[in-house]
């Protein structure tokens, strides 16, 4: 019973940041919104037996790559939306546009639930199968990544770098000749 | 108990706002967060789906995916702030130079 | 009182006693860091108000109450307010995921014991890194919704200096949890209890040495402490991140950076010095008194540290952090992953 409360006010957190982030004028309270909306999905993570995810959720997600995005808002200093003339007469800041785009949103959720839960066995309890103590271990994670998914995991490391020497030359400043 | 369907809803209404925001929103900063909170919800399926079969698979497929976002956000915020250099601008209206 | 409520009460009074402990640790680092500062500057610290000046943080904070609470007219509203909350949960929740003592059953009271330490986590490492990971968004923050430039540069630097130093931070712990084979804090101190040649303690301290010095520079500087506390030292950027804040909201800062170095010390603790195992104490349920005398010698060594050692500045400590620190942490990593394959096999 205190699993699933705690399940439906993760859950509610969650949604309920993520709708405030995609509204928000400003993009510093989009961040500090959405790191919120991790730290309930990072809940939700423990709450199906993983905990290594959940705290890699919070270190990567929301300690680095939120960060990053906080850095650039900062040092950009952008103007916030529609603050430009031809900006406000714009057709999706008119309220016709805008809530047609969320009844299509809402439609695109009938149809994902709809499509899930056809496909797959959606009233089985989660949790039912499977060792608890082996899943939750990172010793168990670790074996097989390093096992079956070590292609994966070497291809990644080199993405990450390719990554960050993109990031590096593309926000490089021109030198003035 | 928490039957499956529950998360996958969550995953799907996730998503569905993620899209939204992309679709919606004239700021390239928001619409790069729009992208996270997207591959947010796809990390929650993989997760639910991987503990539904009492593997370790899902969890090991969301790091795939949370490192590849990682370095997504690194590349696109780079190409924004360069962008903002030429044109002084966030929104993604400004920069029509390829249009016909 | 039936064995389960019992448990209950006392697991309720041991958070209490935590986040008790952890006021008055920050209080009490006050009052410490100004004594201890005196005593090497050949002069006495505070010592008017209550015997020795033990009063003297009591004196400090009723003055920071009383003060007017202000806010810059260009500050943003919410997010200024949000800083100083954000620093100080985040310093306090850190520490819930750190063991304190061994279990124990209050001398028979209890039926099963029960284990001293707010939450005994399996990825307790992770959590605590985590969780003081995300203490960099408080400083953020308060840099940049106080609407100064001072505030700004400071935020901006201590930020990206907190974020520098963490991939040393992590990989001088991954070394240590190679070693013990658990991320959790309570295994990796069992696993350092006894001794070697009969009066060795098992100590990683003496298996990792680098990797001790390597945790300590990089949690100094996590902590925004001397020798790496250019970002808000007083000379430097009037006071960096916090010059706009007044009162209340002020003295969330300060208290936020002593319960980090508190936890800090809690973990190299656990860590490194074999957490609360010790000669005699622990056959009489005192553990957590050794526990405290070695959180007290590192928090000591962190105040000795900053009274005797010029500070660094930006650019020499970016440097330091990126091209030689985080180097020595990977070659301890790739050392230690060596002398396990080897001894082990």
């Amino acid at each position: 019973m205190p699993e699933a409360v705690l399940f439906y006010v993760f859950a509610a957190v969650a949604i309920g940041a993520s709708l405030l982030v995609i509204g928000q004028r400003n993009p510093m309270y989009s961040i500090m919104l959405l790191i919120a909306s991790f730290g309930a999905l990072s809940a939700l993570y423990i709450q199906l037996d993983a905990p290594f995810v959940a705290m890699a959720q919070i270190i990567v997600y929301a300690g680095a790559i939120m960060v990053l995005f906080l850095f650039v808002v900062m040092l950009l200093n952008a103007p916030q939306e529609d603050a430009a003339q031809w900006d406000r007469t714009h057709p999706l800041r008119r309220p016709g546009v805008g809530r047609f785009g969320a009844m299509l949103a809402a439609l695109l959720i009938v149809q994902l639930v709809w499509a899930l839960v056809r496909v797959t066995d959606g009233g089985a309890a989660v949790g039912a199968r499977g060792d608890v103590a082996e899943l939750s271990s990172v010793r168990s994670v670790g074996r097989v990544l390093f096992t079956d998914y070590v292609f994966a995991f070497e291809a990644t490391s080199i993405l990450i770098l390719v990554a960050m020497v993109g990031a590096v030359l593309l926000a490089a400043r021109e030198e003035q000749r | 108990m928490i039957p499956l369907g529950h998360y996958l809803v969550v995953s799907a209404v996730l998503f569905a706002i993620g899209t939204a925001g992309v679709f919606l929103r004239r700021n390239l900063i928001t619409i790069l967060l729009s992208i996270e909170i997207m591959l947010n919800a796809v990390n929650l399926s993989f997760v639910a789906f991987g503990r539904a079969q009492g593997t370790v698979d899902g969890q090991i497929i969301t790091f795939f995916v949370m490192t590849v976002a990682a370095a997504e956000a690194a590349v696109g915020l780079a190409i924004v702030i360069a962008l903002f250099r030429h044109r002084e601008s966030l929104n993604p209206d400004a920069f029509t130079s390829l249009k016909w | 009182m039936e064995q389960a409520t019992l448990r209950f009460v006392i697991q309720l009074g041991i958070i209490g006693l935590t986040f008790f402990m952890l006021i008055n640790a920050s209080a009490l680092l006050v009052l410490a860091e100004r004594k201890i500062m005196g005593f090497m500057q050949q002069r006495y610290g505070p010592y008017l108000v209550g015997p020795h000046g033990l009063l003297q943080p009591l004196a400090d904070i009723l003055k920071l109450l009383f003060k007017e609470e202000l806010r810059p007219k260009g500050a943003d509203k919410w997010l200024f307010t949000l800083a100083p909350i954000v620093s100080i949960t985040a310093a306090f929740a850190a520490f819930a995921a750190v063991p304190w003592g061994a279990e124990t059953t209050f001398f028979g009271l209890l039926d099963t014991p029960v284990k001293l330490g707010v939450a005994d986590v399996n990825v307790a490492v992770l959590v605590v890194f985590a969780i003081t990971s995300m203490g960099v968004y408080g400083i953020v923050l308060a840099g940049w919704s106080s609407n100064s430039k001072y505030s700004l540069l400071g935020g901006l630097r201590s930020s990206a200096q907190m974020i520098s130093y963490e991939l040393a931070y992590a990989t001088a712990l991954a070394s240590v949890i190679m070693l013990a084979g658990s991320l959790s804090l309570r295994s990796v101190v069992d696993a350092q209890a006894g001794y070697w040649l009969g009066f060795i303690p098992r100590w990683y301290l003496f298996l990792q040495p680098l990797g001790f010095i390597i945790y300590m520079i990089a949690g100094v500087a996590e902590t925004n402490r001397a020798p790496f506390d250019f970002p808000e030292a007083e000379q430097e950027l009037v006071a960096g991140y916090n010059t706009e804040y007044s009162s209340v909201r002020f003295a969330l800062f300060p208290q936020a950076e002593y319960i980090n170095m508190t936890t800090m010390s809690a973990v190299a603790t656990d860590l490194y010095l074999g957490g609360w195992h010790g000669p005699f104490l622990e056959r009489f349920g005192l553990g957590w008194v050794w526990f405290l005398i070695k959180v007290g010698v590192i928090l000591f060594a962190y105040i000795w540290v900053r009274w005797t050692v010029p500070r660094y500045r930006y650019d020499q400590l970016m440097q330091f952090g990126w091209k030689w620190l985080f180097p020595a942490a990977v070659l301890n990593l790739i050392a230690t992953a060596a002398f396990i394959l080897y001894f082990n096999a």
